[in-house]
């Protein structure tokens, strides 16, 4: 249902995606039937000469049971809104599948900037591609992001991959991601940060492993020379992967 | 016993400035927060015409820049919130209904009261006077998140977010001395004879939200006092270079942000429950249920409070225990929700403008709430979140509140409040004329929202997901709907002031009602009542079997 509002370009924007269509289904079908209950009701005994109103307490059993039983249908839809949403939560936000890459994404007034790592496959090495406003990135290659912020609170949000994670100064989050659709996205910031909140945009870009290589080495700094094998002790797992794929 | 000779008549200006009377104070309240509603919706139409019709020049204001847009929204917020759905809403309904319903001739303390308008009105115009200040207003959004609001060389309002910090602390103040006193006045002053099942449900709304409020103000005020400290002494409690945590104002913040939505919401439950009853001629069904499921509500609203810190970065676990308790809390107000319409039944409806402003009420207020099911499971929230949807799933619960619920009191009890009759058909007009433009509003709210719309942008040209003229068309189609909605409020103005003088004479009860206020003169003398009313019932008999009038007042012996 959303996809038609917006294009779905992670593996997860589908959960997200399904849990919003269940939610609709549910309280839709409940706001239809109570709203229309409650016309009927405003026709079925609105004000007539000579008819007399009835006099209902609502506190006996026949009269409380027509509360009753729509109020445990309603838990019953609530649980069922309920599991699948913590599910949803649990896989996007709990746990974090290994990675094949990493990549540190850093928020300041008004800018997003990114730091991944060179030919290498190793972050925090000499050369790293740092760059403003534009993250590029392999499709079908599930990334780690380290999240932080220089200065006030920002939020990263790619709209596209139903993935938002606020940015706190003074913390490092880590999320994950997998992109599953070439093509370029928006990246906002969705939490007030100062007069520049809406020029804090950026791009980014899934391209094919070809390409996302060829743009590795055109970015890469020329003064490190040969990628190299990353040594035993890295501490990034993901990039080891990576590295042995390629 | 005559209360003529002991109120003797004060002057004007010790009269409608230095009174005591609760129904003076009321309509202090409620002027303050029309007039300071006049200004929250003129911001809305500014920052909705730069929405609309981007950077283009807004009659009446000029261009909209980004730090003015910011400053725009903020304070839209703050003022509708704190400025005018609490005075409104709590503090006149709360001062002129609970001493007439409860069968007294004014709050337990008089002056107290007197002190806590006085206090209110300062917080407005410390409020207003950051418009006047170098660099302007705060714009850091109303939940004035740290370390944007700390750091004045982050937010470049040094000077308005200090005073905007000070005014809501004021208003924390004039607000905590109301509660105290709504609350002492039902426990202590009811009239002979009335039973605690027995107090109008509006009043018990009004009390159970000032509790709310007492009861979850007290860390806000602790962090306004930390925040202040951070912003003009350079202390760190929320600057994580210094060991301070900027989620601990988020906390402090939301633990009492949260319940506030319920501090309003009940006492425009409240309302509707009075006028539901009134015009359908009914018993309330179920009050005892009602009142359970307010309890229910009350106690549920202090442990929600995380839902709106998903994605804040706090540990994810945590989101999955407020995930819970946020759909918990649906029950109890579905429940009312059942309540309210199950009254309907068997009743003989009159749809008088009080009345379908309820209805209304009820009808919007469903849609608020459903659609906060989408943000209060966790899964669909991390991508809801902050974004136009949020917008528009709590404007469909305050507008039904604020607005809807407000002018169904206002038409209700502005015979009592001013002794004549509003015109029915400027009623009727004005009526459709705010609740189809509302819808017509925030509908395409919701669609730019799942279309990724973030909120707090003054213009989207640089995203270029948000650039498609399909969002920019909905964007227009909302801000022309507000226009409309904002012109039909001169008819609500109009029939406000010309009925003072050329309304129908109301009489003492216009509506056939059977609480105590009706018993009284339209407008109520100073004292209320000329003879302190004993009271022998509940305050919904209607349609009595047996019975040749359809309904029996709370004073009238049997």
């Amino acid at each position: 249902m959303l996809e038609r509002y917006l294009t779905a370009a992670s593996t997860y924007a589908h959960w997200i995606d399904y849990q919003f269509l269940l939610i609709a289904v549910l309280v839709g079908f409940w706001l239809i039937l109570a709203e229309a209950v409650m016309f009927w009701l405003i026709f079925k005994f609105r004000a007539k000469d000579g008819r007399p109103t009835q006099y209902i307490t609502g506190e006996e059993k026949h009269q409380t049971r027509w509360i009753t039983i729509p109020h445990v249908l309603v838990i019953l839809c609530d649980l069922v809104i309920i599991v699948p949403a913590i599910m949803v939560w649990y896989n996007i936000k709990q746990v974090l599948p290994a990675p094949d890459e990493t990549v540190r994404v850093i928020g300041q007034q008004w800018a997003w900037s990114f730091q991944q790592a060179g030919p290498d496959g190793v972050l925090d090495t000499a050369d790293d591609i740092r760059a403003v406003g534009e993250l590029h990135v392999k499709v079908n290659t599930t990334y780690h992001f380290e999240l932080l912020s220089r200065d006030v609170v920002h939020s990263f949000s790619v709209p596209a991959f139903r993935l938002k994670q606020d940015a706190l100064p003074g913390r490092t989050i880590i999320g994950w991601f997998r992109p599953n659709r070439v093509g370029t996205y928006d990246i906002q910031c969705t939490q007030m940060c100062g007069i520049g909140h809406a020029m804090m945009a950026g791009r980014i870009i899934v391209e094919t492993q070809q390409d996302h290589a060829a743009w590795l080495m055109r970015n890469s700094n020329p003064a490190v020379g040969e990628p190299r094998v990353p040594p035993a002790s890295a501490t990034n797992g993901g990039s080891t992967m990576a590295e042995m794929r390629r | 016993m005559s209360t003529q000779v002991e109120h003797a008549d004060p002057g004007i200006f010790k009269k409608y400035f230095f009174s005591t009377d609760h129904k003076i104070i009321a309509m202090q309240y409620l002027f303050t927060g029309m007039a300071m509603a006049m200004i929250g919706g003129f911001f809305a139409y500014v920052f909705r015409m730069q929405l609309g019709f981007p950077n283009q020049y807004v009659p009446g204001y000029g261009i909209v820049t980004p730090g003015k847009y910011n400053a725009l929204v903020t304070m839209h917020g703050s003022i509708m919130i704190f400025w005018v759905a609490m005075p409104v809403l709590i503090a006149a309904f709360g001062n002129f209904l609970i001493p007439l319903m409860l069968g007294c001739d004014d709050m337990a303390f008089p002056r107290i009261n007197r002190l806590s308008y006085q206090i209110f009105l300062l917080s407005a115009l410390v409020l207003l006077s950051s418009f006047l200040v170098k660099g302007g207003p705060f714009g850091g959004a109303w939940t004035a998140y740290p370390p944007l609001s700390a750091v004045g060389a982050y937010n470049l309002t040094p000077i308005g977010a200090t005073l905007w910090l000070l005014a809501v602390a004021l208003e924390f103040v004039a607000f905590l001395l109301g509660g105290i006193n709504f609350t002492v006045t039902t426990m202590n002053s009811r009239a002979p004879g009335m039973k605690m099942y027995e107090i109008p449900l509006v009043v018990w709304m009004i009390v159970l939200a000032s509790v709310i409020f007492m009861a979850s103000v007290g860390p806000l005020v602790a962090g306004a006092i930390m925040l202040l400290f951070d912003q003009t002494m350079s202390t760190g409690f929320f600057d994580p270079t210094r060991g301070g945590d900027p989620l601990l104002w988020q906390h402090l913040f939301w633990f009492f942000g949260h319940p506030e939505v319920y501090v309003v919401l009940l006492p425009a439950m409240g309302i509707v429950a009075e006028i539901v009853a009134v015009f359908s001629r009914k018993k309330i069904f179920g009050y005892k249920t009602v009142l359970y499921t307010t309890w229910a509500v009350g106690f549920l609203s202090f442990v929600v409070w995380a839902h709106h810190q998903f994605v804040a970065g706090i540990d994810p676990r945590m989101a999955n225990i407020f995930s819970v308790t946020t759909l918990l809390i649906s029950v109890p107000v579905t429940e009312m929700v059942f309540l309210y319409i199950a009254t309907l039944y068997g009743g003989s409806i009159h749809l008088d403008t009080p009345m379908l402003w309820a209805l209304a009420f009820i009808a919007e207020f469903m849609i608020g709430g459903v659609t906060g099911i989408f943000l209060g499971s966790s899964g669909t929230d991390i991508y809801l979140h902050d974004t136009y949807f949020l917008i528009a799933h709590f404007h469909y619960t305050f507008v039904p509140i604020a607005i809807i619920a407000v002018f169904a009191g206002l038409t209700f009890w502005y015979p009592k409040m001013f002794g004549r009759m509003l015109n029915e058909t400027l009623g009727k007009i004005h009526f459709w004329g705010t609740v189809i433009p509302f819808n017509v509003i925030f509908i395409p709210l919701f669609i730019t929202g799942i279309a990724g719309d973030q909120r707090r942008v003054y213009n989207y040209a640089q995203f270029a997901e948000q650039s498609r003229p399909a969002l920019q068309h909905l964007r227009t189609t909302s801000t022309i709907a507000l226009l409309v909605m904002l012109s039909f409020q001169l008819v609500f103005l109009f029939n406000f002031i010309w009925s003072l003088r050329n309304g129908k004479s109301a009489g003492a009860n216009p509506w056939r009602s059977t609480t105590l206020e009706w018993t009284v003169p339209s407008p109520p003398p100073h004292g209320n009542f000329s003879e302190m009313p004993t009271v022998y019932r509940g305050p919904y008999e209607y349609g009595l079997p047996g019975r040749a009038d359809d309904f029996l007042p709370q004073n009238v012996p049997d």
